[in-house]
């Protein structure tokens, strides 16, 4: 217990006294979550449109106020001509291009029927949709309102309507930061455990160090205690700033308990730090660890689900994206903080992470060798 | 000019016996690439739907069929209650619930206009959104297909414009490549001259003739290359494997890539001369640059939706400038004239980092 005891001492003192490294450990990630948490929505607001009328009547001007009186459109310039128009999109001026054809207001009026057309850059398909459903739903509503009103002559009977009311449980506002704060912590604890712990004992191989622990007494379990408990500490402890961060600023909804998160996070601490020293006995330098470990980290946080849904991947990566351990991490916290869901509910992903955890301690306290190899 | 090659040589040799980190340099951006491209998408594939039906009428049985045919979603089950539409949530076994009210068909037919309640998993708003608008599309298309005989009013006509099947492989793919290339090549020359002053090489280099200029140079030649055969890698990859197009010059697209890696070599060895611990190094490159490039650079993310001060930062990401390029090329077709700004931008940002560098780099120890 005293061996323990000692290289917990030297490892804190050897964290804290570096102190470049400090820091990266204590400030950025923080500031990562706080700024970062509010980059990722996809709500798209004040959309730069083209204005391509060719009417210039009542009825165009009356549903060109409609686009620009709205949240949704910001009218950027106009012009006559379709190749002006396209130079517009190519330009970036505009996402939207708004054509009303010479004969609108008279279509209209005599046939109660017109097109326009709708250009929209679809660089991004899911924003495209949603420019394309604004727009709709603000011609929609000129056509409910607008029409009667000018003596427009339906002399065919207009469909009904089947308007959708859309409620998302546990998140009625469907805040995006409530959604990305939880899994944006999670990347970051894993980020600097991961490579804390990747590097550790890499390190001590480079400069030599390594060699005089060998030949004292000491044995493999106390050695690989003595390396993952500080930094398990300072992984909990940076998961409470964060948890902190994420209830004061954020005010992201805590209904589960709390004890839970903190049980599922030493598990977690636990599959990062194991599977980091693991690399950190397979590789030779310091940059080798790194790169490993920032491969894994990559994969990790692109298929982790917070970004793009696991439901869009195909069947084959979502099989994979089980042995994720981000994944799990993300869902679990996701699930007892939004909606409150308790042992019972989580138990599938927690078994996971226990499962993680034993095979990947007992992979690096078995490839730690006393004996240079 | 003697003292340069020679030291060029050595960097070359330093960079190629070390087998295991050449096989990661070129592999691993390869590999990723693949990977992500088939995986990161925005479609979602068959949504779990669950129906309270109150009518049960033939209306309501004309829409679920719809629904079902659609290819969206998979009938998962029929519930009867709202309690039953919480227990399936909670147990994950559907991801949306339609409820029908009762009196469906008749209430269409007397007031003209009839509401759906839509229920998702709000606590996945991204899945939520995609989902409901699925929905939406199938109810439009019911109503103008199985409901009406022409079209009353304005008609919208939409034309999408460069990626008319909304595939989201067109946003993922040149995003993907814009990340791996940052990544790598930051990765690459953040550590080369931290590693020197660890091993207690730098003395060596430090007394020779070379100047400040050559030794910051003569590292980034050889990763640059490297880094070439990336480029290739990964355009041939988008076009091939994943049918991105390439609209415009593909000459543009390699210079333009070969400026971007240029940016992120002087950023990676801009911070290898900001510190002297190969750690600290790596921690800034990878954990300083993983989700800002990812959050921040448009991405995933539209750089259009975030809030103005997140806007400003993201004009600070390199990725950011590649990212507009790139689709501007491949997927616009656009020319040199258009992107000229963004060209200039990353141009910039490459000069003043190496010019940092070599400003930082002391030529004392210590």
């Amino acid at each position: 217990m005293r061996t323990i005891w000692f290289l917990l001492q030297k490892e804190f003192l050897q964290i804290f006294r570096n102190r470049g490294m400090l820091p990266i450990i204590i400030i950025m990630p923080f500031i990562q979550l706080v700024i970062l948490s509010n980059a990722a929505t996809f709500d798209v607001k004040q959309v730069p449109l083209h204005l391509q009328d060719r009417d210039r009547s009542t009825l165009s001007e009356k549903l060109v106020k409609r686009f620009t009186a709205s949240d949704y459109f910001r009218l950027t310039g106009y012009s006559f001509s379709d190749r002006e128009s396209i130079g517009e999109l190519l330009r970036r001026n505009a996402d939207l291009v708004l054509v009303i054809p010479h004969d609108f207001e008279r279509d209209l009026t005599t046939t109660g029927h017109a097109k326009v057309q709708l250009m929209i850059n679809a660089e991004d398909g899911f924003s495209a949709g949603v420019i394309q459903a604004y727009a709709s739903e603000i011609i929609g509503t000129f056509n409910r309102e607008e029409l009667p009103k000018s003596g427009v002559n339906a002399t065919v009977q207009a469909p009904p309507e089947i308007g959708i009311i859309s409620s998302g449980w546990y998140n009625p506002e469907l805040e995006y930061t409530h959604y990305m704060v939880p899994g944006i912590l999670v990347i970051l604890v894993t980020l600097i455990g991961l490579f804390l712990s990747g590097m550790n004992v890499v390190r001590e191989r480079e400069i030599g160090t390594i060699d005089q622990i060998n030949v004292t007494p000491i044995k493999r379990y106390q050695f690989i205690t003595g390396k993952l408990l500080p930094l398990w500490i300072i992984g909990l402890a940076e998961m409470s700033i964060g948890l902190l961060i994420a209830r004061l600023l954020f005010h992201v909804p805590m209904l589960g308990s709390y004890w839970l998160i903190y049980l599922v996070s030493a598990i977690y601490m636990l599959v990062v730090l194991g599977m980091g020293l693991f690399i950190s006995t397979i590789t030779e330098t310091q940059q080798q660890a790194m790169f490993v470990a920032w491969f894994f980290m990559v994969i990790f946080t692109l298929m982790s689900g917070l970004f793009t849904a696991i439901e869009s991947m195909p069947h084959w990566a979502q099989t994979m994206t089980l042995l994720n351990p981000v994944r799990h991490f993300v869902d679990i916290m996701r699930r007892v903080m939004l909606k409150g869901s308790g042992l019972m509910e989580i138990r599938a992903q927690l078994l996971w992470l226990i499962g993680y955890a034993v095979v990947m301690v007992t992979l690096a306290v078995n490839r730690y060798r006393k004996v240079a190899v | 000019m003697h003292s340069f090659r020679g030291f060029l040589l050595k960097e070359f040799y330093h960079i190629f016996r070390d087998r295991r980190t050449v096989a990661i340099l070129f592999g691993m951006p390869l590999i990723q690439l693949l990977l992500f491209g088939f995986a990161i998408r925005n479609e979602i594939q068959e949504v779990n739907l669950g129906i309270y039906d109150q009518s049960h009428d033939a209306v309501t049985r004309e829409i679920i069929d719809k629904l079902a045919s659609s290819g969206y979603f998979v009938m998962t089950q029929e519930l009867h209650s709202i309690a039953e539409i919480e227990h399936a949530f909670a147990e994950g076994s559907i991801a949306e619930a339609i409820v029908f009210g009762p009196g469906f068909a008749a209430r269409m037919l007397r007031e003209g206009r009839v509401t759906v309640q839509v229920v998702t998993d709000g606590s996945n708003p991204n899945v939520s959104k995609i989902i409901t608008g699925y929905t939406a599309s199938v109810l439009q298309d019911y109503r103008n297909t199985a409901l009406r005989t022409a079209e009353v009013g304005v008609e919208a006509v939409p034309l999408m414009m460069f990626n008319p099947e909304l595939k989201s492989v067109y946003l993922f793919v040149p995003g993907l490549m814009a990340l791996i290339l940052m990544l790598v090549s930051a990765l690459m020359t953040s550590i080369s001259i931290t590693r020197e002053k660890e091993s207690g090489t730098m003395e060596v280099l430090l007394v020779s003739s070379l100047r400040p200029v050559e030794i910051i140079i003569g590292k980034v030649v050889p990763y640059f290359l490297l880094s070439f055969v990336n480029v290739v890698t990964v355009v041939a990859l988008a076009s091939f494997v994943f049918g991105v197009p390439c609209r415009g010059s593909v000459l543009l697209l390699m210079l333009e890539s070969l400026l971007f890696i240029v940016t992120a070599l002087s950023l990676g060895i801009f911070i290898s001369t900001i510190t002297s611990s190969q750690q600290v190094a790596m921690m800034i490159s990878l954990a300083g640059l993983l989700l800002p490039t990812i959050l921040l650079s448009g991405f995933i993310f539209p750089v259009a939706s975030m809030p103005l001060p997140l806007r400003i930062i993201s004009n600070l990401i390199p990725a950011k400038w590649y990212l507009i390029i790139v689709r501007g090329i491949m997927l616009k077709g656009t020319s040199f004239g258009y992107i000229w700004k963004e060209t200039l931008v990353l141009a910039v940002m490459a000069t003043v980092l190496m010019a940092a560098s070599i400003k930082k780099f002391k030529t004392r120890l210590q």
